[in-house]
């Protein structure tokens, strides 16, 4: 505790926070688009997973505490690494050329607050159910997602930060290795490659969710869906008439 | 200025008996400090390149406390730092017969039998503990594939006993050292002034006791006490103002010395380096070595045509170009030793075959020509060899010699003279101790390829430590006070110079206008071949040149802060002193050895001709004017002292490279 | 040969604490064959013969060895040309008319000297920190005891042959001076003479680069296209790797360091 303390008053430690911290949020962004791939699976599958994962709420919990934990530690960090670096240099260059640095590299600062505004509408919008527009049913997850990207401000809103997680994943995939220093001479080719393939994937994979709607590939549905340990009060899901 | 033959002896003080035990023989007689007192004594390093570095790493190590300086903004930038080649070790770990007598004898029948064997042997022995020493810090040398330590055979050696570091020797060399600077810096045994130069020198009772610095980024002048000071700071290349050196190199700290008594000995011997990247205009600021061994592959030539010299090289055929190396030269050919190859390269300039851009009116550059070794190798193997320094010419020149020939020509690059010390490397000032290229002690008239940076890390790392200690032990400790009256006047005569050189009557030029002046004098009359008319010529001109300094120089800006004007005016001040003596000297050896070349001295063919019989001596200068004013005409007189030299072990034979 | 006309916006500084700012010069006349140190030597020469200040800047071996010079040239450390000291880069990089604008290298940990002269000592520093291997004079082993396979002695070469020029912490957005400090770590830390020093040597020197105020390394590789040796953000991995390792197998602190001394 005392090394993993002294280490984060040293600038690589703090960055390996961020790697660290980046590195869970990364992983689960993979597994929720895998999770959400079930959209194309129908209506049924994607609400049955969602139903299954809340049917264990320790795990859940387990889970949500550490990606809260990850993304405060990488928001703090990386605030004070923007201090820091802002205070190495107070007199600026009156000409610059970039060479290597690339978009995505210096707009790390933007892409990052981008994602957290944007986690903060998602959970709104998807967990609680407080955004306006649309009438939101805890137990159909499909068309809670289906019916808010047929609003065209909310699949903007959607694809927009998903663009932004893709570039942020662009530099990020490939910093947090160079960070963590998993570099090896032989390998090294492969790293920028990685972080591209996996950038272009994740995003690809997202905002495909909101095009589809759009384009009409995916529809809400009429079923209606409940599950019995989702259900508020007792008997919310007996049996209806169109089921 | 006149000279007086009075000639008297000089003993370099080396311990006696058969040459394999002297050095073992000092350090068993020489008095030892105790740890405990060792931080009694105070030395102060000026200068941390190799020499300097190593020597003060050392010192601090054992417990002396050091202070060190350098011009520089760190000590990682010393000239050491550009030294491409290589470095010598008799280690034999090419199995090729080589030895510490082999060494030893190359080196000083390299010196051309101007050079004291004492001294040399011991080189030649502390050569193979330098290698270790380097390799122990992390110098990456490079290695064969099985992990051990290459080779390669250098300047013409018979052995392969260069160890080098790519193209970068003297860069790892001296980052070694600087590290090990570095970690006594850390332990507070050595306190480092970067951006401080030495302008004088404390003598007090005949006693070297400290030195006068100029902190260079503000202007504060100041004195530093000591129990004794060593000179680290490197040759005067630059007298030439065209050199291979560094812009800063100076003789400041070693002349003015001299001015206070430390005589200076054979400061005509300069070496002439026949590899160079010619001068492409009146603004060339400095001229850059290319490794020695293009000579390998390359063939030097000119064309025979003197209408051919403009013309594109490529386009004048094999029977047009006259290859005068391998020519006049048969067995040796194009690797001929450097001061027949430069010489060769300024006759056939001075002929006007010269080729190249017309600077100034004359064309001084010769081909280099791979394009025979690309034919027979390819362009692969050739870019393999010698790629990087392929690199560096086309930067530099915009031309691409794969497909065109290079241009070269000589430039000053070392100088073998320096402050005479004696075998613990003391000065004739009591307790000034010179060390590394500063002194004059182990090249006689010449030095061989890759042995610079071998006496500067044995003197730094193995003789400095034990010289100083065994004159402190001597000694005893000793306090000096600052307010003692040679460290004030010492004080005053350093302002009184620097407020001189702010304030010429009628400042019309910049320093660096005379710098090119009197380079251009001491180039063209004491460069690669000398002769007394055109010696006593320059002893004429250089007075005038000097007062005219003193008249004319323009230095804006003031004393007291950052000026590199005024550091520049200081610098050339002094080489405008000693280049005078360099003429001087060059004038009364009357015989050629090594790189000095008298044309009155040579053979048929055109060799150095050495006189033995009258100058088998190291020609040591006294000063003998005022030590404290600058001589804005006229220089006093200069006392020759002569140290005899006896050659016991390797007789003196005439070379030849037919 | 070309002779080249141009015009110069030089950044003027007399001191850390003068404000600065960009003074208009004439470069006239230059040849192409000049260096770009050169061209400012003809600008100089000029100023100081009509007895005005000259130009402050540092160089010394103007071959790119020693690591003094260094300017800032239109933005790009060092110039345009890739792997190139501002000494050796020559003026046939440019066009007659061109205008240039030259500032030193700007990073708080390099405060201002005169110009575009910038006090490095924080580099010194963070090597006394622990940049060395321990061994005293005349102590060591036979060369050969020790063998290094070549591909070791590679690496250390390759990262060894930083110059100490500062062009990193110059470009880098963060004035960031993880590439120098990772080149030695590398080189040391790489060889096998190294490894008994090798986690407390990355220790104290990290501790020491972060005392001195240079910014964190975000990965923007705008050093490794400027360094003149071409050293590569791989040794910045590799520190950050040894770093962690160091830290965590450490018992102690971390070493504390002491802040930079305004000793110059
Ligand atoms: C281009 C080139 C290539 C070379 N290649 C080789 C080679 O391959 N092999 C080889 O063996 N040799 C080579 N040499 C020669 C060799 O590099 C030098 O002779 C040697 O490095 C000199 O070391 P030094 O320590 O004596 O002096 P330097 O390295 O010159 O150090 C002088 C020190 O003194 C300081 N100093 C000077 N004046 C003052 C002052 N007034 N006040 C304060 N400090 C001062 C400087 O700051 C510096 O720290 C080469 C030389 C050149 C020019
Ligand atoms: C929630 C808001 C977020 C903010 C404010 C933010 C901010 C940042 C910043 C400023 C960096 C530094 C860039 C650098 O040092 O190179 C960074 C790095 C990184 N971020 Fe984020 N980020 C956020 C969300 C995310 C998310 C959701 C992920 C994963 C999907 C993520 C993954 C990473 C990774 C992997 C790195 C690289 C770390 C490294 O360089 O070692 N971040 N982030
Ligand atoms: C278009 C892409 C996305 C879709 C369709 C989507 C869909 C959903 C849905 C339906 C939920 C609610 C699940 C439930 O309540 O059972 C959810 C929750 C969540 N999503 Fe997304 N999401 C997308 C992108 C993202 C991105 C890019 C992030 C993060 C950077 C993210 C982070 C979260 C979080 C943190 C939750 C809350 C999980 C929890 O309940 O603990 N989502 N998402
Ligand atoms: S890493 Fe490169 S840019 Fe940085 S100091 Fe070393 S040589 Fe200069
Ligand atoms: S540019 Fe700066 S951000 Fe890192 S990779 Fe180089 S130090
Ligand atoms: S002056 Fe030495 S690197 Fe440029």
């Amino acid at each position: 505790m005392q090394n993993a303390l002294t280490l984060y008053q040293t600038t690589i430690g703090k960055k390996v926070v961020m790697a660290v911290s980046g590195l869970v949020v990364f992983g689960f962004v993979i597994g929720h688009l895998a999770g959400n791939l079930n959209l194309y699976a129908g209506p049924t599958a994607i609400n049955d997973y969602a139903a299954w994962l809340r049917s264990m709420p320790k795990l859940l919990w387990g889970a949500r505490i550490g990606l809260i934990v990850a993304i405060v530690a990488h928001i703090v960090s990386s605030v004070q690494l923007a201090n820091r670096n802002a205070a190495a240099r107070s007199a600026r260059y009156m000409k610059k050329v970039h060479k290597k640095a690339n978009y995505a590299s210096k707009t790390m600062y933007f892409s990052g607050p981008i994602l957290l505004l944007f986690v903060l509408y998602h959970l709104a919008h998807l967990t609680l159910g407080r955004t306006p527009g649309y009438e939101f049913d805890p137990h159909n997850v499909y068309n809670n997602v289906v019916l808010g990207f047929q609003n065209p401000l909310i699949a903007a809103i959607y694809i927009t930060a998903n663009l932004a997680l893709g570039l942020h994943l662009f530099h990020g995939a490939w910093s947090m290795l160079q960070t963590l220093g998993l570099s090896h001479p032989r390998y090294d080719v492969y790293r920028r490659q990685f972080a591209s393939v996996i950038a272009a994937l994740i995003t690809l994979g997202n905002v495909s969710f909101p095009v589809t709607v759009m384009a009409g590939l995916v529809q809400p549905t009429d079923q209606s869906f409940c599950y019995e340990h989702l259900a508020r009060q007792p008997g919310e899901c007996g049996p209806r008439e169109t089921q | 200025m006149s000279l007086s033959h009075e000639s008297t002896e000089l003993n370099s003080g080396e311990p006696t008996g058969p040459i394999e035990g002297l050095w073992d023989k000092f350090q068993e007689e020489m008095l030892l400090v105790s740890p405990a007192n060792k931080r009694q004594y105070s030395v102060i390093m000026v200068g941390t390149g190799l020499a300097g570095a190593a020597g003060a790493a050392t010192l601090g190590e054992l417990g002396y406390q050091v202070k060190a300086f350098c011009y520089q903004d760190s000590p990682r930038r010393a000239h050491s730092i550009a030294a491409q080649g290589g470095i010598n070790g008799a280690k034999n770990y090419q199995n090729d017969g080589d030895s510490i007598y082999r060494l030893f004898y190359d080196t000083v029948k390299g010196g051309d039998f101007r050079s004291r064997e004492s001294n040399v042997y011991r080189l030649a022995e502390l050569s193979v503990e330098i290698i270790d020493q380097a390799v122990a810090q992390g110098v990456p040398f490079a290695r064969e594939y099985g992990g051990l330590l290459d080779n390669r055979s250098f300047g013409g050696a018979q052995v392969s006993r260069t160890f080098y570091a790519r193209g970068q020797t003297g860069q790892q060399l001296l980052l070694g050292a600087y590290q090990a600077l570095a970690r006594q810096i850390d332990a507070g045994t050595v306190e480092m002034h970067s951006r401080t130069e030495m302008l004088d020198l404390i003598v007090v009772n005949d006693r070297a006791r400290g030195i006068v610095t100029r902190n260079l980024v503000d202007g504060t002048v100041e004195a530093h006490l000591a129990d004794c000071v060593v000179l680290a700071t490197g040759g005067y290349g630059n007298a030439f103002y065209l050199s291979t050196n560094a812009k800063g190199c100076n003789a400041t700290a070693t002349w003015r010395s001299h001015r206070r008594g430390a005589l200076f000995a054979n400061p005509c011997f300069t070496q002439i380096h026949p590899t160079c990247i010619p001068q492409a205009g009146a603004f060339q600021s400095k001229l850059t070595l290319m490794s020695e061994s293009l000579r390998n592959d390359g063939r030097v030539w000119v064309p025979k045509n003197r209408d051919d010299i403009s013309k594109d090289p490529v386009s004048i055929p094999d029977a047009e170009r006259y290859y005068y190396l391998e020519e006049r030269y048969p067995s040796f050919g194009n690797l001929v030793p450097r001061d027949v190859a430069s010489r060769a390269a300024k006759t056939v300039c001075d002929d006007g075959f010269g080729v190249g851009p017309d600077v100034e009116g004359s064309r001084r550059a010769v081909y280099l020509d791979f394009s025979d070794a690309i034919g027979r190798l390819g362009e692969e193997k050739i870019s393999e060899r010698y790629g990087n320094l392929f690199d560096m010419y086309q930067r530099i020149t915009g031309d691409n010699p794969y497909k065109t020939p290079m241009r070269i020509y000589p430039a000053s690059h070392y100088t073998m003279g320096g402050l005479w010390v004696d075998y613990s490397l003391m000065t004739t000032v009591d307790g000034l101790f010179a060390t590394g290229e500063a002194n004059f002690s182990d090249h006689g008239a010449n030095r061989l390829g890759a042995s610079a940076l071998m006496q500067g890390l044995a003197d730094g790392y193995f003789v400095t430590a034990y010289a100083v200690g065994n004159y402190l032990a001597r000694k005893g400790p000793s306090k000096l006070s600052m307010s003692n009256p040679e460290v004030k006047h010492t004080l005053d005569v350093v302002n009184s110079r620097i407020k001189r050189l702010l304030s010429a009557p009628d400042p019309k030029h910049t320093p660096d206008y005379f710098h090119r002046k009197i380079g251009a004098i001491i180039w063209e009359q004491c460069g690669m071949s000398r002769s007394g008319a055109g010696l006593k010529q320059a002893l004429e001109e250089i007075p005038k040149l000097r007062e005219q300094f003193w008249r004319e120089v323009s230095v804006p800006g003031s004393g007291s802060a950052f000026n590199q004007t005024l550091e520049k005016a200081g610098r050339v001040s002094d080489f405008m002193e000693l280049g005078e003596l360099m003429c001087l000297d060059a004038l009364d050896r009357d015989e050629s050895c090594g790189a000095h070349f008298r044309e009155e001295h040579q053979t048929e063919d055109g060799e150095a001709k050495r006189n033995d019989e009258e100058f088998s001596y190291a020609a040591a200068w006294g000063f003998k004017g005022s030590p404290d004013d600058p001589c804005t005409s006229d220089m006093p007189t200069h006392e020759l002292f002569k140290e005899h030299l006896e050659f016991d072990y390797v007789k003196p034979s005439m070379r030849s490279y037919k | 040969m070309r002779k080249l006309n141009l015009k110069l916006h030089v950044w003027r500084q007399n001191g850390p604490d003068d404000g600065g700012s960009f003074q208009t010069l004439d470069a006239e006349n230059i040849s192409d064959h000049a260096s770009f140190l050169e061209m400012l030597d003809v600008v100089n020469e000029k100023l100081v013969e009509e007895g005005k200040d000259p130009i402050a800047f540092d160089h010394d071996c103007r071959e790119g060895i020693c690591g003094s010079c260094g300017m800032v040239i239109n933005g790009q450390a060092h110039g345009p040309q890739k792997a190139t000291t501002a000494c050796q880069l020559h003026m046939r990089q440019f066009e007659s008319g061109d205008e240039l604008w030259i500032e030193p290298w700007r990073a708080n940990a390099f405060p201002i000297v005169k110009d575009l002269v910038v006090d490095r000592s924080a580099f010194d520093r963070i090597v006394q920190a622990g940049g060395y291997i321990s061994i005293r004079t005349g102590s060591a082993p036979d060369a050969n005891e020790i063998p290094v396979g070549k591909t070791h002695a590679d690496a250390a070469f390759d990262a060894a042959a930083c110059i100490g020029c500062g062009a990193c912490v110059a470009a880098c957005p963060n004035a960031s001076s993880s590439l120098f400090v990772s080149a030695k770590v590398a080189h040391l830390g790489v060889l096998p003479q190294g490894q008994p020093e090798r986690f407390d040597r990355v220790r104290k020197m990290v501790s020491q680069m972060d005392a001195e105020g240079f910014g964190s390394c975000t990965n923007h590789r705008e050093c490794e296209a400027a360094c003149p040796k071409e050293i590569r953000v791989d040794y910045i991995a590799r520190m950050n790797r040894d770093f962690v390792s160091a830290t965590l197998r450490a018992p102690n602190e971390v070493a504390q360091r002491k802040a930079p001394s305004t000793q110059r």
